[in-house]
């Protein structure tokens, strides 16, 4: 059980994510997280505004129950099988956080400093998350999938539009990570 | 009875992303900066097993668990929706520290912030909607 308590290494989780994409392409469907963001739109009534999205939304429902049992498994993930939840990361990645002002680096799972109650008293905390989640969203969207879309299954089919996404995925975390976060923190 | 099947997929996958640590925003900065194998093992196994996968499932005409004829749709051709949509996601990326996955795995973690990254995801799907035909593509 140790094992399982413990953080899993790399070597069983892209397994396990490759399997994940198995099973839903077996079931007929495919692998992509990014999909169902459109789909709350729809069914949020945007069909409204825009006629994009003016869809049925019943044969995308089965991306919602994966949707639900992904919210299930990360409460099971946090509350079952993690007795404690830091992540070691990397000395130098921890020394350069913290000079960034991320005290928790090393210590926890995510930021404090970004993602608990008291760091939402500062409004340059809301900024940051609300920036975030949209070039999520919107850059998802727009490159049509997301490192599920692309990155796994994308690039499994050896698809090049997947690969010219992923290439621009790092393009632009290198370029947030090196040349962003030391104007911002 | 269907429904049930999906939802048990995503508990195991939302399980393998917190258990790997691919939720963490940590781990995000960490393969960034180039500081670790572990993101690059992750996805690099996952890919080499799913390309694996997936070419014999279209070599052998593998059936789906429900006997229909399974098709796995190639992506649309064209370069400039994936290479900018693709670098506006890498920033996102980065700075939220969570893809659309790990952002519902940490819903259900229980790490409430995540909700604000989450909301404002959808609305920028709204806007792509929104704006789509405006976009070159």
């Amino acid at each position: 059980m140790e094992a399982v308590y413990n953080p899993w290494p790399w070597y069983v989780s892209g397994p396990l994510i490759a399997l994940t994409m198995a099973i839903l392409i077996l079931l007929g469907k495919r692998f992509g997280m990014s999909s169902n963001l459109e789909t709350f739109c729809s069914m949020g009534g945007a069909g409204k505004f825009v006629d994009y999205f003016k869809v049925d939304t019943k044969p995308r429902r089965w991306n919602l129950m994966v949707v639900l049992g992904t919210v299930i498994g990360g409460f099971i993930g946090a509350n079952v099988l993690s007795p404690q939840d830091q992540v070691a990361i990397n000395k130098k990645s921890v020394e350069t956080l913290k000079a960034f002002g991320f005290d928790s680096a090393g210590e926890a799972y995510l930021p404090t400093e970004l993602f608990s109650a008291q760091s939402l008293s500062d409004p340059k905390i809301w900024i940051i998350l609300l920036v975030g989640g949209f070039l999520v969203g919107f850059g998802a969207r727009y490159a049509g999938g997301c490192t599920s879309g692309h990155a796994i299954s994308g690039l499994s089919d050896l698809q090049i539009p997947s690969l010219i996404a992923v290439i621009g995925f790092f393009v632009g975390g290198l370029v947030m990570v090196h040349m962003v976060f030391p104007l911002i923190f | 009875m269907r429904s049930i099947g999906y939802v048990l997929v995503g508990v195991f996958f939302g399980i393998v992303l917190f258990k790997s640590e691919a939720a963490s925003w940590f781990r995000i900065y960490e393969m960034f900066q180039f500081d670790s194998f572990h993101m690059y093992g992750i996805m690099g196994s996952a890919l080499i097993l799913g390309a694996l996968f997936t070419q014999w499932v279209k070599k052998s005409g593998t059936k789906s668990f429900f006997g229909e004829k399974i098709s796995i749709v190639p992506k649309e051709k064209g370069y400039v929706r994936y290479a900018i949509g693709g670098i506006l996601f890498g920033l996102g990326w980065a700075l939220a520290g969570a893809c659309p996955g790990p952002m519902y795995v940490l819903v259900g973690a229980g790490y409430w912030p995540i909700l604000i990254v989450l909301g404002s995801a959808v609305f920028g799907a709204f806007c792509y909607g929104l704006l789509r035909r405006k976009l070159p593509h």
